[in-house]
């Protein structure tokens, strides 16, 4: 395979940003958010370069590697520190750094009055670094520094505002669900090395066909529990919400586009694994169906708009997962989608954050309304993203959705029927709570507070989201054009030789899709665009929409099934620490000299027994010595 | 003279400096303490680069008959087990006296008797990692306990008194123990034809020893250093003891004494009594996961900061004595290294703790609050060895217990598994601590407490240094550690499980 010596600045760059502003200090205050992103733009610059060499080579020729220096080398457990730049790690380079500096730009402004905004910027290139050392890694374990790395950036960031406990709690409780999840990531590279005494990519790849299908299930069910923590599905979704109280770009860049979706790119990686895993995989779609579901029905009942689209997040990674559960059709599509997302979803977190800006902080959407003649741009680039995730063609999400969505009727069997239809009640309950958002927010009715003035946010911050838009509208169709992103990934994740009988027509499909899509729209609007919306959330709903606010009960099940019994461990053990363990031995070692009582009194004179007790030991020691050499 | 035993003399020569200093000059003594333990550290590492680590038999030996009618001598010598641990404690005193630059006064003794304690007592953490004689191993061992004991009892704080005793007491129950082994080993080597304290021909020792001796000598000495580790469920002196203690008698006492149990494991229990090893290790893997997971639940409940870094040890100890008895390369040198790691991460929780506390005037965790946004550079090295004691990838912490788990999943996987839970309670009883200290508004109390001055900068420096340094490139010790991990594993009987899916491999 071909070497690079210029993979390591990628992640070097961001990472002597993050180092530079937080051991400076006070004195980058000036000018830390200006280097920060230039760095971030520079890996930017790296990645596009990679990019060019790369398509300056033949398709078998494409991927290369740099290995830094032997990192663990224990008997035959070798880890190099090695990179690997191949057709997909590239595709989230440019994602990562693209949509990252892009956000670096936009927080120099919306950022501009936090008297912590280099800590902040510091926070951010940390997350680029460690990000791109997820992707680029080229073993389970050099991806574990990364994927913990963006946990640590991740926690760090939710919990920037953390004199707030609520922000604090926000950001531990990211941090521990997603731990949940890491030790999934422990697992498999355990049971990986100790079955085929490897951690590679490319090592796996090449003993995989040898190995039991028990061995690779194994493997594969653990890598799927580590991406349900990193990309909040179900079951380690409930932490994502919660990881609103981040600042808005944080939410649009780990909370949306990049971090989250590291799960994708774990299971699209390890595709060697679970295509000869199909118990794993039936969990991966299984998983997948259910978040996208999960995410979707509690998207409907947020009024808070981050975490409306945090929800979305939630149900649209769910698309991407059920995806790359199809195997070696659906991978290329999983990306395509994260890809797309990736624009859009950060597009509308971004243009959240402008009205945010504009609205005094203001997150409740009831307190909206009619803000499009105020926000011009943020409606406009908005309305893009919010066209491209409901799928409506030929914006970028109705290419990735739908292919995702005929891919999962195509399946075969009752799988494929269930999958699909699954697929497609989530595209309409995507296309009502969207809409819901954008009514509540551009189109209803002013239900502004008093003080609020509406403006338009400065060009710092809306260009960054303009550029994001024309990705919402353009990259769903460049992708697909000549099967482009399908073709450029086949050399990773093997080709689609087409098994099974095409259930539907691609047409049928689609026509489907957008029936869901309009029955979605035609119920939002005449629900908010035409009825009155109260400005506070009524409350004489029924028991289910009660539910469905509570999350679906998400928090409530971790507790009675975690914490509260965990609760109960902990005091267990401290109570058998105290009373019995500690007890016992006190109550030896008294017996053994005398009583409690002797024990207080001769505390003070025990150093001089001891001394005594070690002379004693020494003779006894010698004359058992001469006894036995007699 | 060799170059070890010049190392142990060093500070000796400076508690004779401090001796002879006027007891009124307290500055001046300090910085005798301080000069002598910062050569001593230098010239530790200067000796490290001197090492062959493809050596596997002893280092830089020295040999000086002291009871000859016994054949006991005063014999050390160092293996790559021995050295990174000799280096982990030379490079900790000086930190420890700098950053505890006032924790000799308001004892009961003077600040003279303070340092010359902590001097002597590092010439035997020297000597006892380098002992080559059984014999000598033993006093050394039990010589220590006497410093540790003044120095809780005459400088620490609170139930000084009875923390001391309890900790004596367990000590001299084990030492008890062990010698009553000695004995018997010596015995048997007489009864073999040669008589001797020498721990490599004491290795040979076991091909003429029935099973039945084997089991009861190895036990002697494994509750003996059960007892130091502190293994479960022999553990209850030392939460006792560290909250007692001053934070920097606290950082020699689980970081470096501690260690001297599992140094132990290794270099007695499964060097002379491999097969004994072979029969207990079921057990001892057992007891080493309950106490990860037993001393991480009492840390998640714990409301003292000194106790809650105490209760993390314990679970760090059950991570190192699983991966000694896993018997696979991975699981030793990966105990070999968190022995070192753990000595400077809990020595960064005990000194920034340790601050935290005497600037506050409580170890309380519910007095404090909001400290991220008053003293922000000592909030920051409380998270950062914080995220050490949770093993965060990128830190050392993270390579040797990632090593202990996959080393022990090859040959024990449910205890790998069940160890593992430890890495999310881990997430949880640092995590529960940092919030309460460092987030949230600030409390009453921690208004106006000041961050690190510069002298406390310079102490904890170099430790964070190495938790970053070592975590991102651990070769330099790995490479020290690894031939004798494997020297001994081998010498014990035991070969890496093979791949188990891969034929012919």
């Amino acid at each position: 395979m071909n070497t690079s010596t210029s993979l390591v600045y990628l992640i070097a760059l961001p990472l002597a940003g993050a180092a530079a502003l937080l051991l400076g200090g006070r004195r980058t205050d000036k000018w830390g958010h200006l280097l920060a992103t230039a760095l971030s733009a520079s890996s930017f610059a790296v990645g596009l370069y990679q990019l060019s060499a790369m398509l300056g080579r033949s398709t078998e020729q494409r991927a290369v590697t740099q290995k830094l220096f032997s990192w663990i080398a224990v008997g035959n457990f070798n880890i190099d520190a090695a990179l690997l730049l191949d057709q997909l790690s590239i595709c989230f380079v440019l994602l990562i750094t693209g949509v990252g500096t892009l956000i670096h730009i936009y927080s120099i402004s919306y950022m501009e009055h936090d008297e912590n905004r280099r800590r902040f910027f510091a926070y951010l290139n940390l997350f680029i670094a460690a990000m791109l050392l997820l992707v680029l890694g080229n073993s389970y374990l050099n991806l574990y520094v990364g994927w913990e790395g963006v946990g640590l950036a991740s926690y760090l960031l939710i919990g920037f505002w953390n004199q707030k406990p609520a922000y604090a709690t926000a950001s531990k409780k990211a941090f521990i669900m997603n731990r949940v999840g890491d030790m999934g990531l422990s697992f498999a590279i355990m049971i990986a090395f100790a079955t085929l005494g490897t951690t590679t990519f490319a090592g796996i790849a090449e003993v995989a066909p040898q190995a039991s299908k028990a061995a690779l299930t194994a493997i594969g069910i653990m890598l799927l529990v580590a991406a349900t923590g990193k990309s909040a599905q179900f079951p380690l979704q409930a932490w994502l919400g919660d990881a609103m109280a981040g600042p808005t770009p944080v939410s649009a860049l780990i909370h949306a586009a990049t971090m989250v979706t590291a799960g994708v790119y774990l299971i699209v990686r390890s595709h060697f694994i679970f295509d000869l895993a199909p118990t794993a995989q039936l969990l991966v779609v299984i998983v997948g169906a259910i978040t996208l579901l999960l995410g979707a029905l509690i998207g409907t009942a947020k009024d808070d708009i981050k975490k409306a689209l945090a929800a979305s997040t939630m149900s649209q990674i769910g698309y991407m997962v059920l995806g790359a559960g199809l195997g070696p059709a659906g991978y290329a599509f999983a990306i395509m989608h994260l890809l797309t997302h990736g624009f859009f979803k950060a597009s509308m977190f971004l243009g959240a954050g402008s009205v945010m800006h504009g609205m005094n902080d203001e997150v409740n959407m009831r307190k909206f309304g009619n803000l499009r003649k105020f926000m011009p741009i943020t409606f406009v680039t908005f309305a893009l993203g919010y066209l491209a995730i409901i799928g409506v063609p030929p914006f970028a999400g109705f290419y990735s959705k739908d292919a995702i969505i005929e891919t999962a009727f195509n399946a075969g069997g009752v799988k494929g029927v269930i999958l699909g239809s699954v697929a497609l009640l989530g595209a309409a309950i995507t296309a009502f709570y969207m809409s819901r958002v954008m009514i509540l927010t551009f189109t209803s009715k002013a239900r502004w507070d008093d003080d609020a003035h509406p403006h338009e946010s400065p060009a710092l911050m809306w260009i960054p989201i303009a550029i994001l838009a024309v990705g919402s509208v353009a990259s769903g169709f460049l992708f697909t054009r000549g099967h482009a992103l399908v073709n450029w990934l086949t050399p990773v994740v093997g080709e689609h030789t087409g098994e099974h009988e095409e259930l539907l027509a691609p047409i049928v499909v689609s026509g489907l899709a957008l029936l869901a899509v309009v029955i979605g729209v035609a119920i939002a609007v005449i629900k908010y665009q035409l009825a009155e919306v109260e400005n506070v959330a009524p409350e004489n709903v029924s028991g289910l929409t009660r539910f469905v606010r509570k999350d679906l009960g998400q928090d409530a099940l971790n507790e009675a099934l975690f914490m509260r019994p965990g609760i109960v461990l902990t005091e267990v053990a401290e109570q058998l620490d105290v009373k019995v363990i500690d007890g016992a031995v006190c109550g030896v070692a008294n017996m053994a000299i005398g009583s409690g009582s002797t024990l207080r009194r001769t505390q003070t004179g025990f150093a001089r027994s001891y001394a005594a007790f070690i002379l004693i030991g020494a003779v006894a020691l010698i004359a058992g010595i001469w006894v036995v050499t007699q | 003279m060799s170059s070890i035993l010049t190392l142990a003399i060093l500070p000796l020569i400076g508690a004779l400096l401090v001796a002879v200093l006027p007891n009124e000059n307290v500055l001046r003594i300090k910085q005798a303490a301080l000069g002598t333990t910062v050569l001593t550290a230098l010239f530790g590492i200067f000796i490290a680069t001197k090492f062959v680590s493809s050596d596997t038999t002893f280092q830089f030996t020295q040999k000086l008959e002291w009871i000859p009618s016994f054949s006991i001598n005063f014999a050390l010598g160092v293996d790559g087990l021995a050295l990174v641990l000799i280096l982990m404690s030379v490079v900790l005193v000086p930190i420890v006296l700098l950053a505890g630059w006032h924790e000799s006064e308001g004892g009961r003794w003077s600040a003279k008797v303070f340092y010359i304690l902590i001097l002597v007592l590092e010439t035997m953490m020297i000597g006892v990692f380098a002992a080559t004689d059984l014999f000598l191993f033993y006093v050394i061992f039990e010589a220590m306990l006497i410093p540790v004991y003044f120095l809780i009892g005459g400088y620490g704080s609170g139930e000084r008194a009875a923390a001391a005793v309890k900790f004596l007491i367990y000590s001299l129950f084990g030492g008890l123990l062990m010698l009553a082994s000695i004995i018997g080993l010596y015995v048997i080597s007489n009864n073999a034809g040669h008589a001797t304290f020498d721990i490599t021909e004491l290795s040979q020792l076991h091909t003429v020893m029935s099973s039945s001796t084997q089991n009861l000598l190895f036990l002697g000495f494994f509750i003996a250093f059960a007892i130091k580790a502190p293994l479960w469920p022999l553990h209850t002196w030392l939460p006792d003891a560290a909250k007692a203690a001053t934070p920097g008698t606290s950082v020699l006492l689980l970081g470096v004494l501690d260690k001297v149990g599992t140094f132990g494991m290794i270099r007695f229990c499964i060097t002379i009594f491999p097969d004994a090893s072979k029969t207990f290790t079921p057990v001892i893997i057992v007891l080493s996961v309950i106490s990860i997971i037993y001393g991480a639940f009492l840390a998640i409940r714990a409301r003292d900061l000194k106790r809650l870094i105490a209760y993390t040890s314990i679970s760090h100890f059950g991570f190192i004595t699983m991966g000694i008895f896993a018997m696979t390369t991975q699981g030793q040198s990966g105990a070999t290294f968190y022995m070192f790691n753990h000595g400077f991460s809990t020595a960064a929780l005990f000194i920034v703790g340790g601050w935290m506390i005497s600037r506050r005037g409580s170890s309380t965790i519910a007095d404090f609050g909001g400290l991220q946004r008053i003293t922000p550079v000592m909030a920051w090295m409380f998270f950062i060895a914080g995220m050490s004691s949770l093993a965060l990838p990128g830190l050392s912490s993270f390579v040797s217990e990632f090593l202990v788990l996959v080393g022990t999943y090859t040959r024990y996987p449910v205890a790998a598994v069940i160890a593992t839970i430890g890495i999310v309670l881990a997430a949880l009883y640092i995590l529960i601590p940092v919030q309460k200290v460092l987030h949230g508004p600030t409390t009453a109390g921690n208004e106006d407490l000041p961050d690190l001055n510069l002298r406390e900068k310079i102490a904890i420096a170099p430790v964070i240094a190495v938790i970053v340094a070592f975590g991102f490139y651990p070769s330099p010790l790995l490479n020290i550690i690894n031939p004798t991990s494997a020297h001994v594993i081998h010498d014990a009987g035991f070969t890496d499980p093979a791949p188990t899916e891969i034929a012919g491999k």
